[in-house]
């Protein structure tokens, strides 16, 4: 089975017992200010990860090519407050364009 | 009737962002299949951006997978927070849960009574489900058509969803700071360990603040 696969399967199987599971232990044993804090930061911390290595690194190198560029426009674009698909069609474009020049 | 409404365009407009997770699955070597049944099965945004992300950067599937479960532990304590409100049994709780993700739950804790708490959810909920879904296969479908995923900037798409998901999150100038750190610390790792282990090492940083600060995040 591919990574693809076990990844799709996994995640899924994961993510759906961490919903019911929610929807079905005692709300005192999440109640701690300790757990909320780490679970509002989870995300922010994971999806800046996100954005910094797949727009600066190919594998284990990093670099600054065309990507860099298109996630360049995309926070210029949500300072503006740009809607959503400005921000992705936006990084899309300008990254495209580059790739042409063979940035 | 004011939830409906509310329900619906919250329902369209996250749904439309499905064509975006469609087509960057494809730029990241997913089949159409894969995408859809991530949509489907999976279905938290954040979650399957993850695993079409750690995978594209060239990590394991078992990074993948935590990454996912990681970004998903919020959706447990939406549904933790919504069990009083919902009183769910039965097959209901089984479809509840599905559907317990940020729209439901935001749309569901902006009404003022049960009633409308109990519909927005529901509204909300299937309504992304049904818009996420369609778009996600529109995505994938359109960008397998259209072959290489740099030469359209499907690779740059990628990393401006995430940022489009974090953005709203960086609301202080404490988030900031940590956002800030876990840029250091994935580049860093970069050059040293196998792929995809940098974002999960980033987790470390919410762990570490969060264990310590009281005033990192107020909510």
């Amino acid at each position: 089975m591919s990574s693809q696969w076990i990844a799709v399967i996994g995640s899924s199987a994961i993510c759906y017992a961490i919903k019911y599971a929610g929807s079905a232990i005692p709300e005192s044993w999440l109640s701690n200010p300790r757990v909320q804090r780490i679970n509002a930061l989870i995300p922010i911390v994971l999806l800046t990860a996100l954005v910094a290595v797949n727009t600066l690194s190919t594998k284990t190198k990093l670099v600054i090519d065309h990507r860099a560029a298109g996630v360049a426009v995309a926070i210029a674009a949500l300072i503006a407050k740009a809607p959503f698909p400005v921000v992705v069609v936006g990084a899309a474009l300008t990254s495209a364009v580059l790739y042409h020049f063979n940035y | 009737m004011a939830v409906k409404r509310d329900s619906f365009s919250v329902a369209f407009t996250v749904g439309a962002y499905g064509s975006a997770f469609g087509a960057a699955a494809i730029a990241n070597h997913f089949s159409i299949l894969q995408a859809c049944l991530l949509s489907l099965l999976l279905f938290s945004g954040a979650s399957q951006f993850a695993v079409i992300g750690v995978l594209g950067a060239g990590g394991s599937a078992v990074s993948a997978i935590a990454t996912a479960s990681l970004l998903g532990v919020r959706n447990g304590l939406y549904a933790l927070r919504l069990a009083p409100i919902l009183k769910l049994r039965g097959w209901r709780k089984l479809v509840g849960a599905q559907i317990t993700i940020d729209e439901s739950t935001g749309v569901a804790l902006a009404q003022r009574d049960s009633e409308d708490m109990r519909k927005g959810f529901w509204y909300t909920g299937i309504g992304v489900f049904i818009f996420w879904n369609l778009f996600t296969v529109l995505g994938a479908v359109g960008a397998k058509a259209i072959g290489n995923p740099s030469a359209w900037g499907l690779d740059a798409a990628v990393p401006a969803a995430f940022l489009g998901l974090l953005w709203p999150r960086l609301a202080s100038k404490q988030t900031w700071a940590i956002a800030g750190a876990a840029i250091v610390l994935a580049l860093s790792l970069v050059p040293f360990v196998a792929a995809g282990i940098p974002i999960i090492t980033c987790a470390l940083l919410a762990l570490i603040v969060g264990w310590s600060d009281r005033q990192v995040v107020r909510k």
